[in-house]
């Protein structure tokens, strides 16, 4: 493939690495004065990527780069989502940042490097095209968490996510090293093709080293510490951001870094990958109970729900990636929509977090109180909501590859985890009003959270079998 | 010509259009809120809120009684009474994969269709004395009666779990927001009791469905569908049919409720609003049932026949056990709710003898427990209104005060006994005689409950409307009003009727019961002639 074909292949990356940086280099000249200006530019950059994204999908797929990187029907699905839900990002944060006193240029062009980087991540097809991946995106994340400096609480948090991001980095790269040692190389296919037949006993451990490096990306327990500090730690609009772009981001590099190298050896990570998902459900079901801090509690939830998509990775094949990205994109909705009713949690005199708030949002905010009823079912998987959907199909997946067992468990644990978005929806409707919020009618916000409402019920519950359709397309195009 | 006319009006989707026509009303009222006149401070004021409540309650009562009529007019236009398949099929693309919109009902199925819109117009005149609220309250009964038509109708196991899930939402807010005072402690934390009742609820019914959805998951798989006649007609492996009967019983056994699980529904019966207690006796439990009949009878023929015995021993427990249980409540609706639990004991047990005295008496005991249980509820509900307690020692002698009263409730009990000339008697009868068929002594015993319902219905009426007034508070006590006599006029009409002359009603079962049991006895047959 000559260079400006491989260039051709890669403009949405391109647009982001070169908009970016021309918006860091705009926004040092103008100051902080243009960080709105900023924001707009970075969401037209993000929203032009993704048009480019799906110009450019529909053909076969093409390897760059000598085979590090992949265009195909998975990356362009999953770059649709990232680049649309970092857009959400942004979008969502403007108004918090100025509250804060934090419109600060930088925000939304950190936001778009990681965008970048997530990019990569969901096109790489190499061990180290994936680790350059991770790690622009991380770079990036680390500054977002810390971007309260002034904040302990913010600090703290980006401090503890560099620190354990820095170890996870490193169990990557452990494994990373191991398993070229053994195969010779770092190019998926071609690991793909030594690794054929029984299994290395190198090879395994590194596999090992590499679950456990992209587990940590991806908050599944038992490497999940670091989330619900964090996630409390960072401004919440940054919080928003972890839940949604980077999860995807992540579970779909997961996905691609184990389908694709290791197609033969199912046997020996689908445990893992099992152990991880059980662990993940248990830990988010179990622990997000005792929560009063919403935050907080979205942590755990996430955590369980990353547990609920490794059910759908943990089968393996064709279907089972296809129900992780149906569950990711639903998963991605609810969170945005989650998150923006969180930030509508506005009083004057500032922000609350407190779960005990929300106390009668019912008779204060109508409106409010039932997109976050309807997020909330959606999120504990109740059907008619679209969240049920999400369920059924990892559970069919894994019924598929013959683990009944993995989705009785999982279908257990949605019914404890059931129990804490239960307690939201009851304090905002049973219990008497705590103050109200401020009422933001027709803000951007109100409409982000009115709007992913209405995808989770009753839009995407109508237009579920053309979603179906792409995300097995999309998986389709892995094996 | 007037051929095509009447081809193209039955060919339309009409179980749809009743099924959605309920929220189409809650749409209405929601926007009728949304539209309100506030103030600058966004506050709406009370003159406004009361004429929004009056259209509230009026815009209710419109949908919910042209759902009666839309059903009434299904049922006489295009059902066809001596056809033992799905009628009225309708189905649309949806997921793909084998899931499609699929609806239709059989004989199974459309007396339940008719006594859910019957009961609902009834719910919202129940709902006089609440005044909190009421734009909601009046939405989410129209969504609850969407969902549960939805359940009656649906024709794809996916469809069908959605309703039948779904309705836990509504019933949940139900419950909770409008449901008594009172708190309970709970592991030292104080809290109302009618939250304690909604999550209890809530969590208990849906801990029973997920596992009947790994199930459906399974045999979707099997089966490359989630059509029900398909899946009806498709021979599942014993082995497989055991696990599959197993997860379909934690969701319907639930649900109905069976001894031991059925410890939500008293809790849930007492908090919940009187209309709340209607709608939750009269059609929420008979999913269960129906549940029983649409899918585990036939799919699951086999695991059934050889489960039987246990379900009769989980069914004699719940009559004689919850029966004796009733005789020491001191709050009415409590002892209704475990007479509820002891009625639909004969209903399992009826159902899975397999015969057709067994099932049609499930299902007539169903009809009848919709009208004569959802009946008790708003006899209590009219005394909870006038003095506000549900403590049976705060009655007596209501009969010198409430003579009218006092007959409805006569009527009533009687009916819940089992009197000969109520459709009480009928279903009881008609289970026994199945049960007896099978094995003696399950009749034998069943016999017993109906001794002991009499025993604890008769204390219930003596306690309550005999005896002297000496209660200062029942002196000055006021009969039935009209709304309240016509309501229960309806109820007592459909009663008597049919336990005088129930052959309409099981004319409408008999078609599809018959091949119900013939398929089931086939599939018996199969496995008893493989070697």
């Amino acid at each position: 493939m000559s260079f400006s074909e491989t260039l051709f292949w890669t403009i949405p990356e391109l647009v982001l690495a070169v908009g970016g940086m021309a918006l860091l280099i705009a926004g040092v000249f103008l100051g902080d004065r243009s960080s709105r200006l900023i924001s707009t530019l970075s969401i037209c950059l993000l929203l032009a990527a993704l048009l480019v994204v799906v110009a450019l999908q529909g053909g076969p797929a093409q390897n760059l780069f000598g085979g590090s990187f992949r265009i195909d029907a998975y990356s362009s699905f999953m770059k649709v989502l990232v680049l649309a839900s970092a857009a959400f990002a942004i979008l969502m944060s403007d108004k918090y940042l100025a509250g804060e006193q934090l419109g600060r240029f930088e925000y939304p062009v950190l936001i778009v490097l990681a965008a970048l980087g997530m990019s990569l991540m969901v096109s790489a097809n190499d061990l180290i095209a994936l680790y350059m991946g991770v790690e622009t995106q991380s770079l990036a994340l680390y500054i977002l968490a810390a971007f309260n400096r002034d904040s302990r609480r913010s600090t703290e948090a980006g401090l503890k996510y560099f620190v354990l991001g820095a170890l996870s980095s490193c169990l990557l790269l452990y494994g990373a090293s191991l398993v070229y040692g053994f195969t010779g190389t770092t190019q998926f296919d071609a690991i793909a093709r030594a690794v054929s037949g029984e299994a290395n006993i190198g090879v395994v451990i590194g596999l090992v080293f590499l679950i456990s490096g992209l587990a940590f990306k991806v908050s599944a327990a038992p490497f999940h510490m670091w989330a619900p500090d964090v996630y409390e730690g960072a401004p919440t609009p940054v919080t928003a951001f972890f839940a949604a772009a980077p999860k995807l981001a992540a579970m779909a590099m997961f996905a691609r870094a184990l389908v694709t190298p290791f197609p033969e050896i199912v046997a020996d990570w689908r445990p893992i990958i099992a152990v991880l998902s059980v662990a993940s459900m248990a830990v988010g079901a179990f622990s997000a109970i005792a929560q009063s801090n919403i935050k907080r509690l979205m942590a755990y939830s996430s955590i369980g729900h990353m547990g609920f998509a490794l059910i759908g990775l943990a089968a393996g094949d064709e279907r089972g990636v296809g129900s992780v990205l149906i569950y990711m994109t639903i998963y991605v909705v609810m969170t945005i929509g989650a998150f923006a009713c969180i930030l509508l949690m506005r009083r004057r005199g500032g922000m609350t977090e407190a779960i005990d708030d929300l106390s009668g949002l019912t008779k204060t905010n109508m409106g409010l109180a039932l997109i976050l009823s309807i997020l909330l079912f959606s999120l504990a998987g109740v059907p008619p909501t679209v969240g049920f959907f999400g369920k059924l199909f990892v559970f069919q997946a894994a019924v598929d590859a013959g683990l009944v067992w993995l989705a009785i468990v999982g279908a257990v644990l949605s019914v404890v985890s059931a129990f804490y978005y239960l307690r939201i929806i009851w304090l905002m409707w049973f219990n008497e009003p705590a103050p109200a919020f401020e009422r933001e009618v027709g803000s951007r916000l109100g409409l982000t959270a009115a709007g992913s409402a209405a995808l989770v019920f009753p839009i995407m519950l109508i237009f579920m079998g053309p979603l179906i359709a792409a995300a097995r397309a999309a998986a389709a195009s892995l094996f | 010509m007037n051929d095509m006319i009447a081809e193209s009006l039955a060919s339309q989707p009409w179980l749809s259009l009743l099924t959605f026509l309920p929220v189409i009303g809650a749409f209405g009222i929601a926007l009728r809120q949304m539209l309100a006149k506030r103030d600058a401070k966004g506050e709406i004021a009370a003159d406004e809120q009361a004429q929004i409540d009056t259209v509230a309650r009026n815009v209710a009562m419109l949908f919910t009684l042209g759902a009666f009529a839309v059903s009434v007019f299904i049922y006489v236009a295009f059902y066809d009474s001596s056809f033992a398949g799905y009628q009225l099929v309708e189905e649309a693309t949806w997921l793909g994969g084998g899931v499609s919109y699929k609806m239709g009902v059989d004989g199974i199925s459309i007396l339940f269709v008719l006594l859910t819109t019957f009961i609902m117009p009834i719910c919202i005149a129940a709902s006089k004395s609440i005044e909190k609220r009421i734009p909601e309250y009046m939405i989410a009964f129209l969504i609850m009666e969407t969902l549960i038509l939805g359940v009656f109708c649906a024709l794809d196991l996916i469809v069908f779990y959605l309703f039948f899930e779904g309705s836990l939402i509504p019933m949940f807010l139900i419950i909770g927001v409008w449901g008594s005072k009172g708190t309970k402690a709970l592991g030292g934390v104080e809290m109302p009791s009618r939250v304690y009742a909604a999550v209890k609820f809530f969590l208990y019914t849906f801990l029973g469905s997920v596992l009947m959805l790994v199930a459906i998951v399974w045999m979707w798989r099997f089966a490359g569908t989630t059509d029900i006649p398909t899946l009806q007609a498709t021979a599942f492996p014993a082995g497989a049919q055991k696990w599959l009967w197993l997860a379909f019983f934690a969701s319907f056994a639930v649900k109905m409720p069976m001894w031991p699980v059925h410890t939500w529904l008293p809790d849930a019966h007492v908090q919940a609003p009187t209309a709340g207690s209607v709608i939750l006796a009269a059609i929420l439990l008979k999913m269960g049932g129906y549940g029983f009949l649409r899918f585990s009878l036939p799919m699951f023929p086999i695991a059934s026949a050889d489960f039987a015995p246990f379900i009769y021993a989980l069914s004699i427990v719940a009559i004689v056990y919850t029966s004796l249980v009733a005789l020491a409540q001191e709050d009415m609706k409590k002892l209704i709710a475990y007479s509820s639990v002891a009625h639909m004991g004969f209903v399992t047990m009826g159902i899975f003898t397999g015969t057709k005295q067994g099932i049609e008496g499930g299902l007539f005991q169903m009809l009848s427990h919709g009208f004569i249980s959802g009946a008790l509820f708003l006899c209590v509900g009219v005394l909870y209104d006038r003095i506000h307690t549900r403590e049976i020692s705060a009655y007596g002698g209501l009969v010198h005060r409430m003579p009218f009263y006092a007959f409805l409730f006569l009527f009533f009990t009687m009916g819940n006994v089992g009197l000969p000339g109520v459709s009480g008697f009928i279903g009881e009868f008609l289970t026994m005689a199945g049960a007896f068929k099978v094995n003696s002594w399950i009749a034998f015993f069943a016999a017993i409950g109906v001794i002991l319902s009499a025993a604890y219905a008769l204390r219930l009426y003596r306690q309550v409307m005999y005896g002297d007034l000496t209660k200062t508070k029942l002196l000055a006590i006021a009969d039935v009003d009209a709304r309240e006599g016509a309501m229960l006029f309806a109820l007592l009409a459909f009663a008597l009727v049919l336990g005088v002359y129930p052959k309409p009603a099981l004319d409408v079962f008999a078609p599809s019961v018959d091949l119900l049991i013939s398929n089931f006895s086939a599939a018996l047959a199969s496995v008893a002639g493989a070697p």
